[in-house]
């Protein structure tokens, strides 16, 4: 369910190179074991992985380089470029500063109907992104269920700003921070929040002194997840939050719509999204997620 | 030992399956089945076509699929299986093969689109620029958001709207929820709205009008059965539908 979490295991036994001491010496043991794969596993493995890379190779395949420089400082690119940024990584900080508290909810206290809590914090990861769309239209629109009061009241309308788009990318985003970081909260040895509580320690003293340490590489594998998630949010961002150059136009959105007239635009906006977001992933991967 | 085949089998299955939904080829039972893509402008009137042109024309089959015309023709030109392309403006129609040899069927015009009672007292396209008020309008890749960009230009209102859509219907949305205050739609899609939003009608709409253009696609499946529904959607019946529905003719 949470691949990033199943390799951050408890993130203290993991050595410099990434692998954990045991599994790096069964590889070295087996090396022979690979070549005699069962075929039946090989053969649909190979093809998955076919399936997986041959996409994004075709995009940089067919990118028209000698255009790119061109269309990299064509109008609008950077904008969209730069909203995307800094929306996903706003959405991101709400996604933590509102998903990790939930998260130490569903995995350390116990209340009645808990476990539909549970599921119902997981909704937005099957519900497709439209329809979370049409929802937070409905809950914050003009005449949403919160909308038209904060309309009357403090003169705010969320939908077609670029708040809207940070709560639609949260909105999706937020479920894959709070598994993560519950899973590792579950994973993690209650036996130490236990000794800070003998020794003195209120619940915030010991969750902000103990458990969020011993969960930080869940938390920054829940972050990255989150971050990556509403960085292609499309379908939620285009109903909630329109489509505006500079200020609700996201690079999925200026990729969609180019595709409807230009191709070319369309795949150089794709190749530039996928190359920031690659690189950003790998930088953070190298700072957190393989580091003890 | 046993349990491989059984593995490959399910696996076999499960290829055969995808490829048998994926692939639509062109066999013998999809004969005098007319696929057509239109115009998101066109959804009411020509799914009433089809059944007309099914019941008038026994053996013949319509499949309809609307959406922006920008985005249809993307996809047909990116081989998407199609008979018939019907545009809400020649922009889109010039971007698919063929397109050259389209003819106009009919032509439509922008109206504002308010909700009931019109409370924000909209008149004409300058009444658009308010600062405060919130104006959807198509974005300048589909045919609304041309025709839009003329009636600005021609009025000379600077406006800046709140959001720009991919086609029409999206733009026509806005105004049903209440999300914006006005939006500059076709008249026939008020029509279809009918009690949810109004129409006003400003002068400089005349001058933006779009031709609306349909052709047999080159690739099309069965040519013949493809002609007989443009000929269907260009006879008397067809035009007497246009017409109530609110198109003007050519």
């Amino acid at each position: 369910m949470t691949p990033a979490v199943e390799s951050n295991p408890a993130a203290g036994d993991i050595p410099a190179d990434g692998m954990p001491a045991a599994a790096s010496a069964a590889a070295g043991r087996d090396t022979g074991d690979a070549f005699r794969a069962p075929l039946v596993l090989l053969l649909p493995a190979l093809l998955g992985l076919a399936f997986l890379v041959l996409p994004p190779a075709a995009l940089l395949l067919r990118t028209p380089w000698a255009q790119l420089p061109r269309r990299l400082t064509a109008p609008g690119v950077l904008d969209a470029l730069w909203l995307s940024l800094v929306t996903a990584t706003l959405a991101t900080l709400l996604c933590l500063l509102l998903g990790v508290p939930l998260a130490w909810l569903l995995s350390r206290t116990r209340f009645p109907g808990r476990r539909l809590v549970r599921a119902l914090v997981t909704v937005p990861l099957v519900l497709p992104p439209v329809v979370g769309g049409v929802a937070l239209l409905l809950v914050f629109g003009r005449h949403g269920l919160l909308g038209g009061w904060l309309d009357a009241r403090f003169g705010l309308t969320l939908p077609f700003t670029t708040s809207a788009v940070v709560l639609a990318e949260a909105f999706v985003a937020m479920p894959f921070l709070v598994i993560s970081v519950s899973g590792a909260l579950r994973a993690a040895d209650r036996g130490l929040e236990e000794a800070a509580a003998t020794l003195g320690a209120g619940r915030w003293t010991t969750f902000r002194r103990v458990t969020l340490p011993l969960v930080g590489p869940g938390v920054a594998a829940g972050a990255v997840l989150c971050w990556a998630r509403a960085l292609g949010e499309f379908g939620a961002t285009i109903t909630f939050a329109g489509n505006f150059p500079g200020r609700t136009q996201t690079m999925p959105l200026a990729v969609y719509l180019a595709m409807e007239t230009d191709p070319q635009a369309a795949i150089v906006l794709s190749v530039l999204l996928l190359a920031v977001s690659v690189t950003i992933l790998a930088v953070l991967r190298e700072k957190w997620m393989t580091s003890p | 030992m046993s349990r491989r085949p059984v593995a490959a089998v399910l696996a076999g299955c499960l290829l055969l399956a995808i490829a048998a939904c994926g692939a639509d080829r062109r066999d013998p039972a999809t004969a005098g089945t007319v696929t057509v893509l239109a115009a998101v402008s066109l959804t009411e009137v020509f799914t009433a076509l089809g059944e007309g042109f099914e019941q008038s024309h026994p053996g013949r089959r319509v499949r309809l699929s609307f959406a922006g015309s920008a985005q249809l023709a993307g996809q047909i030109a990116a081989g998407a299986p199609a008979d018939v392309f019907a545009a809400a403006g020649p922009e889109s129609m010039q971007r698919v093969a063929g397109g050259r040899d389209a003819v106009v069927f009919a032509r439509n015009q922008l109206v504002i689109a308010v909700p009931p009672g019109n409370p924000r007292g909209l008149r004409t396209l300058a009444d658009l620029a308010v600062p405060d008020l919130k104006v959807a309008i198509c974005a300048a890749q589909v045919p609304c958001g041309i025709a839009a960009e003329k009636a600005l230009a021609s009025a000379g209102v600077d406006l800046t709207p709140v959001t720009l859509d991919q086609n029409v219907r999206a733009a026509l949305t806005k105004v049903r929820l209440g999300e914006v205050d006005a939006a500059l739609v076709y008249r026939t899609d008020v029509r279809v709205a009918a009690g949810e939003v109004e129409a006003v009608e400003f002068a400089e709409s005349a001058a933006a009008g779009n031709d609306y253009p349909i052709v047999v696609l080159p690739g099309a499946a069965d040519p013949a059965a493809a002609a007989e529904f443009v000929a269907y959607v260009r006879s008397g019946a067809g035009r007497e539908q246009l017409r109530e529905a609110g198109f003007q003719l050519p």
